[in-house]
């Protein structure tokens, strides 16, 4: 197709509201620049589809993720903005809901919009009752949702117990909607039993929120070093707080697979290090782009009061298809290969075992500390013969414990967030003890991220982040009101999600191009 | 009734006691409270007309009917004996279609620490363990050894230990596993005698016994009542079954299960299944 058919499709595109056309113009736009600052080797791999980058733009002019130190804003209030520090609970709320507005990312739109029970609950007060803390949340979802359009969106709560959380979770579970995306940060030292099993209740109803390992997130940042705090962001993504990640770029593991000769020796110790090394020049390209020449931190407002600082970026180094590609380079069918057997499980920790000690020991300029950080990478809507991250292919899970057990070792490397997603049968809706032990179990044992898609919910998680099945069905005639929704349906057609067990593949954003096919 | 309680228990002269075991689940959220380990015992002393798993009410009798049928050659007949090879099979259950009386020849032995080392995997998952069937009390030796395993055992003795039975058991059978339970989940099936011994085979005097028994050490979990339209819904049973539930005046559990002709052999086939909308009316005309 050429540019001129790819533009003119965009625009008389029936489905697409005003802001989505404007939107996918300028992603097409920017596709269009032609600017290779890589080998051509690492050339042949991105479009080999060996490496994948996300289809972020061939010239980066803001960071994949933005994740703003919203409590210093709030104390400080913004020149940009013309905004005073806020003194009560409505003037925190408005003057969130205008920053949000202002923090850019990846698609256009905030990924983060911080810890807001941590964020609000100093303006809250005994003169507020629980129903008047309801009714302003709930008119804050709802401004969320109708203003910034887009499941990527993401908001955190805990590990503490307080009103606002109480009161978030309480909304959430009322509204059904799928902005914002929500995470309950779990301590079992922290978090009390009622606030989890609220959460737990909400998820049986509507697969809201994600449960995050909390201290296991803590100590891993911690142990990096120039702690401020993290924040879980889009689908699904732990990143430094007052910060955030200039890009992801992710390896295609079946297809790093295909390229070896089919021995693990030569997987690991030629394969994967081989691309690893042009996925690094492809990383480092693109964010000395962005750092040095589109220059989004030097004149962003964000950068100027301080409330995001560009030496706490990273860049994500991301990995799917570990299931397909254990089981190519095994010989064996998916049923009877990972997550399957012992000799895949442990050779898929190998894997992961490599892929880490490359993150860890690779130097990266422009970077927080110097260096990447590792990503078990959700998948996108057109990943058709691969499995999100280090998950069991769709409708070849085993029971829900060995799924768990079969993930857990890996988890513990992907400091950069990590989702597999479990699906539940409906009957855990009469039991929801039964999903707060599993979760509480997987948790102690080392799982960084606890997501389940129960099955029939009209809510259903596309990796990290959700899509309403009556969207997806609404979406091919009539478009949708919500940006993402299209790559839950196009996922649903290129994967089949829906067809099988419960849950979805995931996505974010790519040029309009691949959409319309 | 065909069976009979000749089970091939197998002992080394120690200790180690097994069960015969159709089936085991890590996780179920619907055989008692919070998520559980479910093992399912192979042997009931009913007959139910509309058993879910009729494949689970008898002992294999070794008759090689289902060999020969068998399209991944899973099964042998060796010394008299059916062998069942579990990497084999395809789980396809045309055995189970094809054998004569009402069993299954992919039963497995096994002993009391192999179950163990399975839970011990589960455990930082579970709420605690549900022995289910057929009917786990058929196999009441293999019962006490594993609860008192399981409780004997300082990483697994948190977990609850729950039966899920017909109520059929003895007081003083139920007495004797009483130390090493923690409670049951009884299966009411009709409440007028005759109409439970046409539906069951046996009569329901020792299933209110039970109920009442357990109720009284308060170590009754959940009723549950599985509704049959026009057999075990009418008037007479619904009052029935209220005052009942009434007089045992304490808050246990009451759950009520739909009948389905789905996966039902013989004459059950025919009858109705109950509707969502259905249990939901009659769980609430007996609402307490």
């Amino acid at each position: 197709m050429s540019y001129q058919q790819a533009l003119r499709q965009i625009v008389n595109d029936s489905r697409l509201n005003t802001q989505q056309k404007a939107r996918y113009l300028s992603l097409q736009a920017e596709s269009m620049l032609d600017c290779p600052r890589w080998s051509e080797g690492a050339q042949e791999l991105l479009d080999s589809g060996v490496v994948c980058d996300m289809f972020e733009g061939n010239a980066p002019f803001k960071p994949r993720y933005v994740m703003p130190d919203y409590e210093k804003a709030l104390k400080k209030g913004s020149d940009y903005l013309e905004l005073e520090a806020p003194e009560d609970l409505d003037e925190a709320i408005n003057f969130l809901l205008i920053l949000f507005n202002h923090v850019p990312s990846v698609t256009g739109m905030p990924v983060f919009v911080g810890r807001l029970d941590k964020l609000l609950m100093p303006f809250v007060n005994d003169g507020i009752s629980d129903d008047q803390l309801k009714k302003k949340i709930k008119l804050m979802w709802q401004m969320i949702d109708r203003t910034l359009p887009d499941a990527f969106l993401h908001a955190n709560i805990g590990p503490e117990d307080n009103r606002v959380a109480r009161a978030i979770l309480s909304v959430d579970g009322e509204l059904e909607q799928v902005v914002p995306n929500l995470t309950l940060r779990y301590d079992p030292e922290i978090t009390s039993d009622g606030l989890l099993n609220q959460a737990i209740e909400n998820i049986s109803k509507t697969n809201k929120p994600h449960i995050a390992n909390e201290a296991l997130n803590v100590a891993d940042f911690k142990a990096l070093g120039d702690y401020q705090g993290y924040g879980i962001a889009s689908c699904y993504n732990c990143l430094p707080l007052a910060g955030g990640a200039h890009t992801l770029v992710r390896m295609n593991l079946l297809k790093a697979a295909q390229q070896s000769e089919g021995s693990e020796q030569d997987f690991l110790e030629r394969v994967i290090p081989e691309i690893s090394e042009k996925m690094y020049e492809i990383i480092q390209a693109r964010v000395n782009y962005l750092v040095n020449d589109s220059g989004f931190y030097k004149e962003s407002f964000l950068v100027r009061e301080r409330f995001i600082d560009p030496n706490r970026f990273t860049a994500m180094f991301g990995v799917f298809g570990m299931a397909e590609a254990v089981n190519h380079l095994l010989g064996v069918e998916a049923e009877k290969g990972y997550g399957h057997t012992i000799e895949a499980k442990e050779f898929a920790i190998r894997i992961t075992e490599k892929l880490a000690a490359i993150v860890e020991s690779t130097k990266l300029e422009n970077c927080w500390h110097s260096r990447a950080l590792f990503h078990s990478q959700s998948g996108i809507s057109i990943d058709a013969a691969t499995s999100a991250g280090c998950r069991i292919p769709y409708g070849v899970e085993p029971s829900t414990l060995e799924h768990i057990l079969t993930v857990i070792p890996h988890h513990r490397h992907f400091t950069a967030g990590v989702s597999d997603i479990f699906p539940i049968d409906e009957t855990i809706k009469n039991n929801p003890q039964a999903l707060a032990t599993i979760c509480k179990g997987a948790i102690a044992q080392g799982l960084r991220m606890f997501t389940v898609n129960v099955a029939n919910n009209d809510l259903v998680r596309v990796t990290g982040y959700m899509v309403r099945r009556s969207d997806i069905k609404k979406h091919k005639e009539e478009g949708s009101r919500i940006n993402s929704t299209v790559f839950g349906a196009e996922a649903a057609e290129n994967c089949g999600i829906l067809d099988r067990k419960s849950r979805v593949i995931s996505n974010e954003f790519q040029p309009w191009v691949a959409m319309g096919e | 009734m065909s069976f009979s309680l000749g089970l091939p228990w197998v002992s080394n002269g120690r200790t180690t006691v097994s069960g015969l075991i159709s089936k085991v689940i890590p996780f179920s959220c619907v055989d008692g409270p919070g998520n559980r380990f479910v093992i399912f015992l192979q042997g009931c002393n009913f007959n139910c007309k509309n058993c879910h798993n009729p494949q689970t009410i008898n002992f294999c009798n070794h008759c090689g009917d289902c060999v020969e049928q068998c399209p991944s050659e899973a099964l042998s007949l060796n010394d008299g004996k059916i062998s069942w090879n579990s990497r084999q099979c395809e789980s396809c259950d045309q055995c189970l279609d094809i054998c004569p009386v009402n069993s299954s020849p992919m039963v497995e032995e096994k002993t009391v620490e192999e179950l163990l080392q399975q839970i011990r995997v589960a455990s930082p998952f579970i709420d605690g363990i549900t022995l289910s069937g057929g009917e786990a009390t058929v196999q009441l030796k293999f019962v006490k050894a594993f609860f008192t395993a399981v409780k004997n055992d300082s990483a697994l003795n948190h977990l609850t230990c729950l039966i899920d039975s017909n109520g059929y058991l003895p007081l003083s059978a139920w007495k004797s596993v009483l130390p090493v339970m923690d409670g049951a989940m009884i299966d009411l099936k009709a409440m007028d005698a005759d109409l439970h011994k046409w539906l069951t085979g046996r009569d329901n005097f020792r299933v209110f016994q039970t109920i009442e028994y357990l109720a009284s050490v308060s170590k009754l979990i959940e009723v549950r009542l599985l509704i049959i339209p026009n057999i075990n819904d009418t008037a007479e049973e619904k009052m029935a079954v209220k005052d009942y539930l009434s007089s045992l005046n304490t808050n246990i559990n009451i759950k009520v299960n739909a009948f389905s002709n789905k996966a039902v052999k013989g004459e059950a086939i025919d009858w109705l299944s109950l509707s969502e909308e259905k249990k939901a009316l009659y769980l609430q005309s007996i609402n307490r």
